[in-house]
């Protein structure tokens, strides 16, 4: 990593290798006569091709095989690629299994929010290096964020299996319901969790913030009942209101030289974000009334338009994520069958649900016999690089004085602001890099 | 950054990404019960998915997450393990090829020209390869993911000098440990349990589920077996050339079984 000036008037920062972000990523900016000429967030992880080894296999193993997309949010890929084909076949799951999936989701939610607020995202505000750095000095905040991360991993592994790529989802619902019984032990957990998160909220609200507030297009799913997670319409504070099956219809994804990644974009307005400051803007009424009020306490309104406060948002998630799943195991009623039988036909299905890091988005087609004949997936990563290189581009310009060493980290925090999951990202595509 | 050299007595930990869904190297933070304790014994050297601190080899353990899918990396792979003492291989992708191995059974320019608009920016192997194809392994720690028990006995074993204690069975034994009632044989649900690596503790079973080989082979897996159970209980030799070639398809034994059921087709 560096940061050089080349004579007084032009600098470039170059961070070779992004750190605690999922995957593999460099950054890149040059500066010339006090105005930014280039930005570029290199993604260089290598390809692992889904799309393509998909087609012809078995409608009912995508959830499985495209979790493997992402170690981090495997839930996402399950539920997208479960509701795709459930769409295709005909078949929609409510009631106690959907239930369910919405509870193993806030269990995705919360490890995956605490990993990222508490060890990938915090040690910037404080500079360590890591939370395990971090740990030496502020052993408490480590320590709650580690059981937070813990709590959320006991849902996944109750109802799914285990923490990392859970067994026990599929398509139509799961292989096993839990029993009332089970469920009571983490309903202990959660309160604690939410005791946690809350006191979570008043300690990131003392971090400092630079003053950087942006003016983005957002877009997430909405549904008329609950802060979506699982299904809804696709909307946007610009006016995309759209099903699923209309998405592609508004958006374009751009193969750039510099990053393995597709890059996303609306075709009417260009960049949009995804994720939890895009879901928090457009359906803050929905969080629970507990996550609005510790919002307002800490002086969050309903609007926030500066990305290094997502480590706030990400947190009043946290709390939205225990609440509902309180609520979920407070009613509960084991559903018998555990799963609804999906006889495969011939079709197109969509699925798109709000993974941690924003909307992932399916399309598949299937034959008869339930073999996938395509495959195309829009994960959130790709959807949010061109407005991460938007904000490196604005920030270096109001910023370009701060000291070097100093600019360099804020920009790295500033890829970090968007817990980027570059493993999600580039689950297909790699290119040449150029190394000058 | 500069990196500096290291300062601690403590053996240096490192841990190294190839292609990869970062699950395996998640496992290592989803200790939260332990974490702070390994950051104790160890000096956590480079292990950037979790600190921007670098600092320099040689290196006591590395632990190598993912598969070798492009010449660069082939490349990267002998570097670090020069600068390691021992090398681990974790996970189905550093083990096997992982699910990205599927490509082996492909042509790989298909592959790149159904995602690519510019294929000509695209640099990847025709094949995807386990670490041990390149370089000697100390040790290889299968599944899809691993188990992050089995990573902790495995990181404080070697650093103690001993032997890890991973047993090589099958995930039958872990299901005959746990009493779960047999799935195959109560409800006929084709289940790859006689030939997979124990290690996850047999959790499919336990959910009403027919094991699907996570773990990839056990040793001497009689696979040809196990396939004509699965032929009687109704499968077709499409279906289980599918089972045996998915997260590890090619690791030896569950290659062969499917490619020869893919002949049967
Ligand atoms: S073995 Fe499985 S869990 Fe581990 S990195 Fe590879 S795909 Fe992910």
């Amino acid at each position: 990593m560096s940061t050089k000036s080349n004579g007084t008037h032009s600098k470039t920062i170059k961070v070779n290798y992004l750190a605690r972000v999922e995957g593999e990523g460099a950054l890149y900016v040059k500066v010339r006569d006090d105005a930014v000429e280039e930005v570029k967030l290199k993604i260089f992880e290598p390809p692992r091709f889904f799309e393509s080894f998909l087609r012809g296999r078995d409608f009912t193993e995508a959830p499985d095989i495209t979790a493997r997309i992402c170690g981090i949010c495997p839930i996402a890929y399950q539920m997208g690629a479960s509701h795709a084909m459930e769409d295709a076949c005909g078949v929609t799951v409510n009631g106690g299994i959907r239930d369910l999936r919405h509870l193993i989701y806030c269990g995705e939610w919360l490890e995956s929010h605490a990993l990222h607020v508490f060890m990938l995202h915090a040690p910037d505000f404080l500079g360590y290096q890591g939370a395990v750095e971090m740990a030496q000095d502020h052993p408490d905040i480590v320590k709650r964020g580690l059981e937070l991360k813990k709590v959320g991993n006991e849902v996944m592994a109750l109802l799914g299996g285990r923490e990392v790529h859970p067994i026990n989802p599929r398509v139509g619902g799961f292989y096993r319901a839990p029993t009332r019984r089970e469920l009571d032990g983490l309903a202990e957990r959660l309160a604690w969790g939410r005791d946690a998160a809350l006191e979570t909220l008043q300690f990131t609200a003392t971090l400092d913030f630079p003053d950087f507030e942006q003016d983005y297009e957002f877009v997430a799913l909405r549904h008329p009942d609950e802060y979506a997670i699982l299904d809804g319409r696709l909307v946007s504070n610009r006016g995309l209101d759209v099903p699923l099956d209309e998405f592609l219809d508004h958006i374009y994804e751009e193969h750039v030289e510099h990053s393995t990644s597709l890059h996303a974009a609306m075709k009417a307005r260009g960049p949009y974000m995804v994720g939890p400051m895009a879901r928090y803007n457009l359906n803050f009424e929905q969080l629970t009334p507990l996550s609005q009020e510790a919002a307002h306490d800490v002086g969050l309104g309903p609007t926030c338009l500066n990305p290094y406060k997502s480590i706030m948002v990400r947190t009043v998630e946290m709390i939205h994520a225990c609440d509902v799943a309180l609520d979920l195991i407070d009613r509960y009623e084991r559903p018998d069958p555990s799963y609804i039988e999906v006889t495969p036909r011939a079709g197109v299905g969509y699925g798109c649900t709000e993974a941690p890091r924003g909307i992932c988005w399916h399309r598949y087609s299937i034959d008869d016999n339930g073999i996938i004949l395509d495959a195309r997936i829009i994960p959130p990563t790709s959807q949010n690089q061109k407005v991460m290189e938007q904000d490196l581009w604005h920030f270096v310009e109001k910023f370009m004085d701060l000291p070097e060493d100093d600019l360099q980290w804020k920009c790295e925090q500033g890829i970090r602001n968007y817990d980027p999951c570059i493993s999600c990202s580039c689950h297909f595509l790699d290119l040449h890099l150029d190394r000058a | 950054m500069a990196s500096p050299a290291s300062t601690s007595e403590k053996p240096k930990l490192a841990v190294w990404k190839f292609a990869s869904c970062d699950g395996c190297q998640l496992s290592l933070l989803d200790c939260e019960d332990e974490l702070l304790a390994v950051a104790d014994a160890v000096e956590i050297a480079y292990f950037p998915e979790a600190t921007r601190a670098e600092v320099e080899g040689p290196y006591d353990l590395s632990l190598v997450e993912g598969s070798i899918t492009t010449p660069h990396d082939a490349e990267r792979i002998h570097k670090i393990r020069r600068e390691s003492k021992y090398l681990v291989a974790i996970g189905a992708c550093a083990t096997a090829g992982g699910i990205q191995a599927l490509r082996n059974f492909k042509n790989v320019n298909e592959f790149v020209a159904l995602v690519y608009a510019h294929p000509e920016y695209i640099e990847t192997l025709k094949v995807s390869t386990p670490i041990s194809y390149h370089v000697f392994v100390d040790f290889e720690l299968q599944g899809c993911p691993i188990n992050k028990y089995q990573l902790l006995e495995l990181i404080s074993a070697l650093l103690n000098d001993r032997r890890p204690n991973i047993p090589p069975h099958s995930v039958c034994v872990e299901c005959k440990r746990r009493g779960t009632v047999c799935v195959m044989v109560a409800n006929g649900t084709p289940c790859l349990g006689p030939v997979t690596h124990a290690g996850c503790g047999a959790i499919c079973p336990a959910y009403q589920r027919g094991c699907y080989g996570c773990y990839g082979p056990k040793e001497a897996p009689n696979t040809a077996a196990l396939a004509d159970e699965f032929l009687r209980l109704g499968q077709d030799h499409a279906a289980i050339a599918r089972f045996f070639r998915t997260f590890t398809a090619n690791a030896e034994a569950f290659r062969k079984e499917s490619v020869a059921h893919e002949h049967e087709v």
